[in-house]
């Protein structure tokens, strides 16, 4: 193949691409304006009520962007005190060695269960747990969902976060290591201080990743409309909501669903673009 | 060559002959008539070798389905209202069974519960939250009622069972009526969502403490606790086939869009309805054959005969009123194929 040959070719796949994202957020704009325009788009994000009652149809999505933020951040929460541990072995401890790769390898898997097996198995296995233990007395809710969340974004912010720690220049290193310092000391003064941005930004792609979750979430959130008062609360996220009710919607339902893809889809968009600035900008 | 060109001519002459013998319908809607559906187009199948497939994916999902032109028919528990009507082309509601929408609950040690309309109100209002209230006492005098919250279960997508559900609730609470009123999906702010019929009941059969509103096959098959609800009467009354068609003894218009819930006859259970299945009017729509249509109507004369009503009550369902089917049987006469009456 020729290089002009190739070159159009790459242009044409990558152009289809734009092209294919232009056509979403079209679609979606096209589709959430009439419920913008019958709301408002300032009191469609501020209202909390989501009222499909037929005469005073009334949708507002705050009660979702704050139950998909609470479930991500807690997510992450959830999430930290295992990445980070995973990462630190991979990245620092056994760098290089047969267990760090198998390791490496397991919390990879973990990113290729699909996430109705993650429910099922919120659904089946944590639910009465958390109902044992009296946290809720059905077991759905925030809590549920973020757990997890939590264990459903562990690949994606350790890999990641595993990568920058092995890019920490080894001089500094041995230089700590030379004037005797530990292990831990090591990791707290020099690795992570260095490596600190690179895996905030891991976390950020991951909290992304974590706000579009839709199925997992759905099992087990509970799908009640509301500001949650609590995390053992019942709630829904914006991917839920879209989840349980497109099916059937139609007229301003339907275009207030599409009016919550598209908020979604900017805010990952946003979190998404903010995660690569921050690795941009430390140039690591 | 021409060995081959035998060959092939052969081949699609027996493809095609084969494709006018059976003819496949599709169709989409309501889960809470699927397991009569099940053993009713499996009978019709059998009768006519054609194959019908219907997919639960809700009421809503149904109607919308048929308004895109993707399927035969669309099953709803809800009817379509005027405004919907009026939004799309002419269509005609076929009701094809009766069946109740049931209160099962998961409560250890409790075999037998009554509930009123107004306490079941309360209970998905979030203003009654334990089971051992002195307004769900009052009427279960012989039962020990355990301290322990409630945890309502409701439909998470749109549905006809919750439409029949919150009809029956805005006819005798009016709390109801003027907060989360009436709908195939309401604004529940307390208990827990589950999805379809199915997603309802597996919740309840999980859940020490549930109580969820269900299609009656689904509450059955899975063996949950049903309680007996207060009818206008006073009577406590269990859902079967008898309490179903008891509900149905009034009016019915001739187009059959009623709701019966909280029905005045005797022994009626109060949580009842109708299930249909809409069809447009005019079968020549998406480029629809006229094999189709007239399998269509087939079909529904099939569902409206003896045979095919009498498997209702199998799947705990009720069958329809003489009425209720001459009514229908008018209706379907009413359809065409580009203008021209079917038969």
């Amino acid at each position: 193949m020729s290089d002009k040959a190739f070159k159009t070719l790459l242009w044409f796949a990558a152009s289809i691409i734009l092209i294919i994202t232009g056509g979403m957020l079209y679609s979606l704009t096209s589709g959430a304006i009439p419920a913008f325009k019958q709301f408002g788009f300032f009191e469609f994000l501020s209202s909390s009520e989501w009222n499909p009652t037929e005469g005073s149809e009334k949708y507002g999505a705050l009660a979702f962007i704050i139950g998909t933020i609470i479930t991500s951040i807690l997510g992450i929460l959830f999430c930290l005190p295992f990445s980070l541990p995973v990462a630190l072995f991979i990245g620092e401890y056994f760098k290089g060695k047969k267990i760090a790769s198998l390791l490496g390898t397991i919390v990879d898997l973990l990113a290729g269960i699909p996430s109705i097996v993650y429910g099922l198995w919120g659904f089946y296995a944590l639910r009465p747990i958390i109902m044992s233990l009296g946290l809720s007395p059905q077991g759905f809710g925030i809590l549920t969902a973020s757990l997890v969340l939590g264990i459903m974004i562990i690949p994606y912010a350790a890999s990641l976060s595993a990568e920058f720690i092995r890019m920490v220049p080894n001089d500094l290193k041995e230089g700590a290591y030379s004037m005797g310092a530990t292990r831990a000391e090591v990791i707290q003064h020099i690795i992570l201080p260095i490596s600190g941005s690179g895996i905030f930004s891991s976390y950020i792609l991951a909290l992304g990743r974590a706000l579009g979750e839709t199925m997992a979430v759905t099992m087990l959130i509970g799908n009640a409309n509301g500001i949650p008062n609590s995390i053992f609360d019942t709630g829904n996220t914006m991917a839920s909501i879209i989840a349980n009710q497109f099916g059937e919607a139609y007229g301003l339902k339907l275009s207030s669903l599409i009016a919550v893809g598209l908020l979604l889809f900017l805010i990952t968009a946003i979190i998404n673009f903010i995660g690569k600035l921050i690795i941009k900008r430390n140039n690591l | 060559m021409k060995k081959l060109v035998f060959l092939l001519s052969t081949v699609t002459v027996l493809l095609s002959s084969c494709s006018t013998e059976t003819v496949e319908l599709a169709g989409a809607g309501a889960t809470f008539p699927v397991p009569y559906y099940n053993v009713a187009f499996e009978a019709y199948k059998a009768e006519t070798g054609n194959i019908v497939s219907y997919g639960g994916i809700g009421s809503g999902g149904g109607i919308r389905s048929i308004t895109e032109g993707i399927v035969d028919f669309a099953g709803t528990d809800a009817f379509l209202n005027d405004e919907r009507m009026a939004e799309i082309d002419e269509v005609i509601h076929i009701p094809t069974c009766m069946g109740a929408v049931v209160l099962s609950y998961n409560l250890e040690g409790v075999s037998k519960l009554n509930l009123t309309g107004e306490i079941i109100a309360n209970i998905y209002l979030g203003k009654i939250t334990n089971w051992n209230d002195s307004l769900i006492q009052a009427i279960n005098p012989d039962v020990t009622l355990p301290t322990k919250k409630i945890t309502p279960v409701f439909r998470s997508d749109g549905s006809g069972t919750t439409a029949i559900f919150a009809n029956y609730l805005s006819k005798v609470s009016p709390t109801w009526k003027d907060t989360l009123g009436e709908g195939t999906a309401l604004n529940f702010t307390v208990g827990v969502g589950g999805k379809g019929n199915p997603g309802v009941a597996g919740t309840v059969a999980v859940t020490d403490g549930a109580i969820g509103y269900i299609g009656s096959e689904y509450a059955f098959s899975l063996g949950l606790s049903i309680a007996s609800i207060q009818n206008s009467k006073g009577e406590f009354i269990q859902p079967n086939t008898a309490s179903i068609s008891a509900a149905a003894q009034g009016d019915i218009p001739a187009d059959t869009r009623v709701m019966i819930t909280n029905s005045e006859a005797t022994g009626s259970y109060p949580i009842s309805g109708f299930t249909w299945i809409v069809v447009y009017k005019e079968q020549a729509y998406a480029n629809r054959s006229i094999e189709k249509a007239e399998a269509t109507v087939e079909l529904l004369h099939f569902l409206l005969s003896e045979k095919a009503q009498s498997l209702t009550e199998t799947v705990h369902y009720a069958p329809l009123s003489e009425a209720v089917i001459a009514l229908t049987k008018a209706n379907i006469k009413k359809m065409t194929y580009q203008g021209n009456p079917i038969e």
